[in-house]
């Protein structure tokens, strides 16, 4: 068996991560060149909403990431209010800015797909608002822990934040189902065969991956950043060749 | 293949400001992040070099 308790120190895990930020990028960088491809020389044109749909290739994998994301930060939070490992506030501190992004990103390009297909950049619709909400949680997520000075306290705060908004993620997968809205249903069902062509759910798959793969190299980067800063007065962290070599 | 021309794939039917304005904030975003991360990182390393190194 695996002892995944000495990956859980910040020395280990660091050249481990260094390892594998590489090929993520790559990964994240062959699939994304795919499904660009795919998005705007393979998918034909949308019978109803012609070229205009072709924002469904950022649009439902940036809503996916968001609510991926926010969830894996809640798994770090618990594991770290469990087990009170070091890792885990740094891994959710890692991961909140760029679940930020992608919330903003599902809202921004959401925005300009609204705007052509029902005349309007916002309404106050039960999927758009619980996104909202979500993007406010990963701010509030970051404010909490910027204005605690203790790391290790502002982790606990922080878990305990991301565990309590953790409801808001099934709210917004439901939305739809549960309110009359605007707001199309899943685009991607697990119960039903999916109702759009092929080539379209094989480019927001692909898409989704490459977000995948990106954000797992920059949660990472940002995870070996966060160890640097707050282990800098230790032995192992003054011994990176990383640190001790020029720059 | 449904782009006869080179302009007629940039007008996008018509939607260019809205296809155009999401992926391209899309690629500036996930162009800037891992910057500012590597940014982010020197800097630690440069404070870790200044107080305990010297």
């Amino acid at each position: 068996m695996i002892n995944w308790f000495k990956y859980s120190a910040p020395s280990t895990f660091y050249p481990l991560a260094g390892r594998m930020i590489p090929v993520f990028w790559t990964m994240a960088a062959i699939l994304g060149a795919i499904g660009l491809y795919i998005s705007f020389f393979v998918a034909p044109t949308d019978a109803q909403q012609g070229e205009g749909y072709r924002i469904i290739f950022i649009h439902v994998p940036a809503s996916w990431m968001s609510m991926f994301i926010y969830c894996i930060m809640a798994f770090w939070s618990l594991l770290g209010l469990t087990f009170n490992t070091r890792l885990s506030g740094m891994m959710s501190s890692a991961l909140a800015p760029t679940g930020a992004l992608f919330a903003f990103l599902s809202l921004w390009t959401g925005a300009l797909w609204g705007k052509p297909m029902w005349g309007a950049w916002w309404v106050w619709d039960a999927r758009l608002t619980s996104e909202l909400i979500l993007f406010f949680l990963y701010i509030g997520f970051m404010a909490l822990q910027a204005a605690i000075d203790d790391p290790r306290r502002a982790d606990r705060a922080g878990a305990l934040l991301s565990l309590v908004g953790v409801v808001n993620v099934p709210i917004i997968y439901f939305s739809v189902k549960w309110w009359n809205t605007l707001h199309q249903g899943a685009s991607v069902s697990l119960t039903k065969s999916p109702s759009m062509a092929s080539t379209m759910l094989w480019g927001m798959l692909i898409m989704a991956l490459a977000f995948w793969a990106y954000t797992i190299a920059v949660a990472l980067m940002r995870a070996r950043t966060i160890m640097l800063e707050r282990e800098a007065n230790t032995e192992w962290v003054q011994h990176l060749p990383d640190v001790k070599e020029a720059a | 293949m449904q782009w006869a021309n080179a302009s007629e794939f940039f007008a996008m039917g018509g939607y260019a400001l809205y296809v155009w304005g999401s992926f391209g904030v899309c690629a500036v975003a996930m162009i800037t992040e891992p910057l500012l991360v590597r940014h982010r990182r020197k800097q630690a390393i440069k404070n870790i070099r200044n107080n305990y190194f010297s």
